[in-house]
């Protein structure tokens, strides 16, 4: 290859380099960073008096704090169950494993409104398969609290289990074997084994959660009835403000929303970036170690 | 994902076992299935306490989702045959079944192409501002989906500051589906490109392959489950999409509406078995996607 060729050749590859980088930019720009930066521009146009108007207005306040409790208790359900599933998955055989572990997927691609339907179905109070029964009991479940958490605990049930389970799966039960060897409960073992190996997948799940959990809508929307000052979530004030032209309060609550929702996913990411470096390299010693062995 | 000693070993062997675990240190949100083929230690039978929290979990699990699905499915059957095809061959219904399903099949094949491209980018190029884009291909996951058709109504609605709108046409319904799906065969892609040995392109190159050869035959056939796996999971959220919509594409009957639009305004009428028929639809999609999603990653754990 004479250098004149080989000089073609570095110039050609790194002109699909920039062609390629200049395309995916653009792309993500119109299609997310544009918009993004006009809906924050929106809501500041009148400096700070947008967001002032929308928190002063009363249903922006309970639907926002609503939101938050029911995200809250959400993640809350999701995280106990997230380990619980976690555990039994990475841990144990048992007849089922292989349904269990796909059907646990299931809720991120179902669509949020058959989600509120599927929950009408059985929880409704008129005649739901058990909500009937709860109903008359006095215990309500859809157009109510428990409704709206188990709505919004559906859709983001399996996001702990999925960052979870990789990890379990990459350590093995050696050091907690170990440890039950030496005498430890099984609680021991998990306090100050696997909780502290699950840490930082624990925290992202939680993380992806609940910013899953705060953004809720489709699903949300059927089993809460929608009540203003009652049941209506942020997300739900959102369409409804819009839909009345109150549009800048409508800007304005969205803007919260999406901020928490980013800062989270962004907090995920750098978590997860100054992490990654010290687990990969404890990964690469381990399978070099492996490799060596053979 | 029940693995055996005999299969951990085999893929011991193979010197790919060391890049598939420390894949899992990379961004896996939609990727955690293909990390999951190896493990260092076997698993053990059911002890007592555990039998115990299995059945309390699955108990919840049936109660929150098993349960209300089956409900659905119930609801539907219980109407028959007849019942839920009259449903969903309605001239309306269909028509959103219809939009509905082209559009996530087109988003999702411009989603495999787009998405390599990014994952491309993110893992093998380097210039200021990458970090940025990392966060960008999140903000769809992130964002509410009431939001993002508000963001998407900034540019492409009545006020855009470009003059472009497209909102009440099937084009929002389009761009949509595209917002909420960007990230899904980014984020599978991206860690299989980044393990991906770097020696053999090098020695394809070096043996006077061109670029294009290389890719073709070394790069894409390693990419192809990742991408695959990511179409999938990109086309179930297209189908299931709603909160998008609402604010972007007026939800006009036989020309906007969707799969999910037809759920909900069947309930608001009162016509639950009609509901049911629809999501009875939009569920065996969404299950035909886990199948496929659960074969393709055994496939890849297979070759190791």
């Amino acid at each position: 290859m004479s250098s004149l060729e080989g000089w073609l050749a570095v110039a050609e590859r790194s002109t699909t380099r920039y062609v390629l980088r200049v395309i995916v930019i653009v792309y993500l720009a119109l299609l997310v960073g544009w918009p993004v930066w006009l809906v924050i521009q929106h809501t500041f146009g009148n400096g700070l008096e947008a967001l002032r108007a929308a928190l002063s207005d009363v249903f922006v306040v309970f639907s926002l704090k609503l939101t938050l409790a029911v995200a809250l208790q959400a993640v809350l359900l999701n995280t106990v169950f997230g380990v619980g599933v976690s555990l039994l998955l990475a841990r144990y055989t048992f007849p089922g494993k292989r349904a269990l572990s796909a059907l646990v997927d299931l809720p991120l691609s179902v669509s949020p409104v058959v989600v509120g339907l599927a929950l009408i179905l059985v929880y409704g109070p008129r005649d739901g398969w058990f909500g009937a029964w709860l109903h008359e009991r006095g215990f309500e479940v859809i157009f109510s609290a428990p409704g709206m958490i188990m709505a919004t605990a559906f859709v983001s049930l399996p996001l702990v289990i999925r960052e979870v389970v990789p990890v379990l799966q990459e350590r093995g039960i050696d050091e907690e074997q170990a440890a039950a060897s030496l005498g430890a409960t099984p609680l021991q073992s998990f306090w100050r084994i696997t909780l502290p190996a699950i840490k930082w997948a624990l925290v992202y799940g939680v993380v992806l959660t609940f910013a899953r959990a705060l953004g809720e809508f489709g699903a949300v929307k059927i089993v809460s009835g929608n009540l203003v000052g009652r049941t209506q979530t942020a997300t739900l004030l959102v369409e409804q403000k819009y839909q009345d032209f109150a549009q800048s309060t409508a800007y304005a609550t969205a803007f919260l929303l999406a901020a928490v929702s980013v800062a989270c996913i962004t907090v995920v990411t750098v978590l997860r970036k100054d992490h990654a470096g010290t687990r990969s390299t404890k990964h690469a010693s381990a399978s070099a170690k492996k490799r060596g062995g053979q | 994902m029940t693995s055996t000693l005999a299969g951990q070993d085999a893929l011991a062997a193979t010197p790919q076992s060391g890049a598939t675990t420390s894949q899992a240190s990379r961004p896996r949100r939609f990727a955690g299935r293909f990390a999951t083929s190896t493990t260092s230690s076997g698993t053990v039978p059911l002890t007592k306490p555990a039998g115990l929290g299995l059945g309390v979990a699955m108990i919840w699990f049936s109660l929150l989702t098993l349960i209300p699905l089956i409900a659905v499915l119930v609801e539907t059957g219980s109407h028959g045959w007849g019942a839920f095809w009259d449903t969903v061959s309605t001239a309306q219904t269909a028509s959103a079944l219809g939009l509905t399903v082209l559009t996530a099949l087109g988003v999702t094949a411009i989603n495999m192409v787009i998405g390599t491209a990014i994952a491309w980018v993110l893992v093998r190029d380097e210039f200021f501002g990458k970090r940025l884009l990392e966060v960008i291909i999140d903000i769809p996951f992130a964002l509410p989906t009431i939001v993002a058709g508000l963001v998407l109504l900034s540019l492409y609605g009545p006020g855009s500051p470009v003059g472009i709108n497209v909102a009440n046409t099937r084009t929002a319904v389009f761009l949509a589906f595209l917002f909420v799906t960007l990230p899904f065969v980014v984020r599978t892609v991206q860690p299989v490109l980044a393990e991906l040995d770097r020696d053999v392109e090098e020695a394809a190159a070096s043996l006077g392959a061109s670029r294009l050869t290389t890719l073709r035959l070394i790069v894409l056939p390693s990419l192809v489950p990742a991408i695959t796996a990511g179409a999938a999971l990109s086309f179930a959220r297209g189908m299931s999409e709603y909160g998008a919509l609402v604010l972007l594409s007026g939800n006009l009957p036989g020309q906007t509406e969707v799969g999910s639009v037809r759920i909900l305004s069947y309930l608001e009428n009162g016509d639950t078995a009609a509901a049911a028929a629809v999501a009875t639809v939009l569920l065996l999609v969404s299950l035909a996607v886990i199948v496929a999603l659960d074969v393709i990653s055994r496939r890849v754990a297979r070759r190791g």
